[in-house]
């Protein structure tokens, strides 16, 4: 058995940084929209690196880094329209970049000031979903919607739209995620299912979730499966949108594998080197994202010093943005939690709100808030 | 004034919030061409199509995760889940997505998904189709829950939870769905979240929901009999409570039976006990007595009719509260 399937993976950019040719899958970017996606690679990754030193200084919590994958998600999500629609799970801040999410409200989450702060309807950019594989039902439903408004197969660009939900290898064992395979296939629902297979779920390596490679899973369910080189953004962003075109038009699902490793830790309170081979580590770090886009747009002469000197600048004004956004994001207050349980609030909870406001303010000594 | 069993109040209830809302869908599990094993869902298929009523593949957790996503499209589906014992599937949705989306998008994403659920026991059902789980859902942050106890709360309390941008449980008293009565579908009704007196009585206040107000209702004309006046409040709102109704009716009696099917431990019955010692202590004669199943499973169906409160269980508790 063999779970890097290498034979059927798309690849359109090996880790030299050469081009390769693809019977089905090709590039389609222009030399500015490429480097564009570099610029999304190496930002993101200040912004992961970022906030991987933030919690180390006790100002998260916690963090998911996404070390490794910044290509899977870089390459997906360019291939997003405005109208479609993109379910994270936590780990998801470059695809959250390409849907302009502030990266500093990625921080509140974990910083612990809420539960994901930026508004999923300017975004289409959904919440992250922290239970393993529960959004791919959500994200099956969303399509559902799409499909009733007549956003499906009309053939207008504008209108036309689809839904990718995002998950790892370890969701593919979760009950909810075969069950979304199974409605978005028998309702032919416009839905991408990208698995990003990092190969661990925490300490559980790919064996422990499945005997066959993931991509192959999709044929028992109906639909397509591809597997493509989850370092490769070239390869990652042909291959989505074509599988989001295909969702667009009306053709059904498809699920993509995106064959990545994941470099980091799976959470800042992880210890990887309880399990993971130094070798294996060492082996994926010749295969990495950014490096092998460099030397292809430095060897082929589309990027000058300028654009590594501006673009270093950039991610350093970024990392000082979120440095200082992050020390300086006020705390929540507790009274509000009152208010954001229900749409149409509850008496029982307005009651208790008032009672709890009333408990605070017998602390108050100031003459302003002496107690009533 | 049309008479109806309460299983057709909800159709013709369902059908109003349908002809009412394009938004509105129902989902579930044989809902369409059979129109639910109950016939709930009878005709509305064929009336809205299969893009409205739809009969979804045999997965509870996969209607209520599609059911979240619909809902953040913009539309209101009302799921059906076709036993209360098969709802546990959907648990992790309900409890973790559903329950929780408005208050961690910080109010900006509202669930507006009704779950019916056909709840409890007394039709003689293998395991697994008479359980009244209304605790649970009581107890999660997030959610409402309703019960509705005749045709005509049936018919007004299906619409008004459908129109209500918060998720809730909607529970059908099983039983209760082939008994007929006047529905009235022009007089304007209640407040969904209300509590309301169906029996006027002095001396013990009996507290009920969904199938057990007939029971409670029942006991209360054969205690008449033997000149011991029982009041009845038909809670209707589990989440939230509408405590007003109940208070005015315990500071008029001083004695308090809460019924449910459901077994007595950490259920309805305590959480009542507990709010009403708190906020009508002094006007208590006795501790509130709780009549419900028992603390097991729920029984094989031979065995039902001792498992759940009847009129005599009813009775003893209500002379054991005025014992004290």
């Amino acid at each position: 058995m063999s779970n890097d399937g290498s034979d059927s993976l798309v690849q359109l950019l090996t880790p030299e940084g050469e081009r390769r040719e693809h019977p089905v899958y090709r590039c389609d970017l222009d030399d500015q929209a490429i480097r564009g996606l570099y610029r999304d690679l190496v930002l993101t990754r200040r912004i992961d690196t970022e906030a991987t030193a933030l919690q180390r200084q006790g100002e998260l919590g916690i963090w998911a880094s996404n070390l490794g994958q910044e290509a899977a998600q870089i390459g997906s999500g360019r291939a997003l329209r405005g109208q479609d629609h993109a379910f994270p799970t936590y780990r998801e801040h470059g695809v959250a970049w390409c849907r302009g999410v502030d990266p500093l409200r990625l921080l509140g989450l974990f910083r612990g000031v809420d539960q994901g702060g930026w508004d999923p309807r300017e975004t289409n950019f959904h919440l992250y979903t922290i239970v393993i594989g529960a959004q791919t039902l959500h994200a099956t439903g969303y399509a559902m919607g799409i499909q009733r408004d007549g956003a499906v197969g009309t053939g207008d660009a504008e209108r036309d739209a689809a839904v990718v939900a995002y998950f790892g290898d370890g969701a593919t064992s979760q009950g909810d995620v075969n069950e979304a395979f199974i409605w978005a296939s028998v309702l032919n629902a416009p839905v991408v299912f990208f698995c990003q297979n990092n190969q661990w779920a925490i300490s559980e390596p790919m064996e422990r979730q499945s005997r066959i490679p993931l991509f192959q899973r999709a044929q028992g369910f109906g639909f397509p499966g591809v597997q493509v080189d989850g370092n490769d953004v070239l390869a990652c962003h042909a291959v989505t949108t074509a599988a989001l075109q295909r969702a667009r038009d009306g053709q059904g699902p498809t699920l993509v594998e995106a064959f990545t490793y994941r470099m980091g830790a799976h959470t800042t309170s992880d210890d990887p080197t309880r399990y993971q081979l130094r070798e294996d580590l060492e082996h994926w770090k010749l295969k990495d994202p950014i490096a092998r886009l460099k030397a292809y747009l430095i060897r082929g002469g589309l990027i000058e010093e300028a654009f590594l000197t501006e673009l270093a600048a950039e991610s350093d004004a970024i990392a000082q943005r979120l440095r200082e956004g992050c020390l300086s994001m006020p705390d929540p207050d507790v009274l509000d939690i009152f208010d954001q349980v229900y749409a149409e609030q509850t008496t029982e909870l307005a009651q208790q709100k008032e009672q709890y406001a009333a408990y605070l303010s017998s602390f108050d000594t100031s003459p302003e808030g002496a107690p009533a | 004034m049309t008479q109806l069993t309460l299983a057709k109040a909800l159709t013709h209830g369902l059908r109003k919030a349908m002809e009412a809302d394009p938004k509105v869908l129902i989902m579930g599990e044989d809902v369409g061409k059979l129109g639910g094993v109950f016939r709930v869902t009878d005709g509305l298929q064929k009336d809205f199509g299969e893009d409205r009523v739809i009969d979804t593949p045999l997965a509870e957790s996969g209607i209520l995760g599609t059911a979240v996503g619909l809902a953040l499209r913009g539309y209101r589906p009302v799921c059906e889940i076709q036993f209360d014992g098969f709802v546990y599937p959907a648990y992790d949705q309900i409890v973790s997505q559903v329950a929780k989306m408005h208050f961690r998008s910080l109010g900006k994403l509202a669930m507006p998904i009704v779950i019916r659920i056909p709840f409890g026991g007394g039709i003689g059902a293998v395991e697994h189709h008479s359980e009244s789980p209304e605790a649970q859902f009581a107890h999660t942050a997030g959610l409402k829950v309703v019960a509705c106890a005749n045709p005509t709360d049936a018919y007004w309390m299906v619409q008004q939870a459908i129109a209500s941008d918060d998720p809730v449980v909607f529970l059908e008293p099983k039983r209760r769905y082939w008994e007929k009565a006047d529905v009235d579908e022009s007089a304007a009704p209640a407040p969904l979240h209300s509590s309301r007196v169906v029996r006027e009585g002095t001396d013990v206040t009996v507290l009920a929901y969904g199938p057990m107000v007939k029971t409670a209702l029942e006991a209360a004309i054969a205690a008449g009999e033997e000149r011991t006046s029982v009041e009845v409040v038909d809670l209707r709102t589990l989440s939230p409570l509408d405590m007003d109704p109940v208070l005015a009716s315990v500071r008029k009696t001083g004695r308090v039976v809460v019924v449910h099917e459901a077994v007595v431990n950490l259920g309805m019955g305590a959480e009542l006990a507990a709010r009403i010692s708190e906020a009508a202590f002094y006007a208590l004669e006795a501790p509130v007595l709780r009549v419900g199943g028992f603390d097991t499973p729920y029984p094989p169906s031979r065995m039902e009719e001792e498992y759940l409160p009847d009129l005599d269980r009813v009775l003893d508790a209500v002379d054991r509260a005025l014992a004290y």
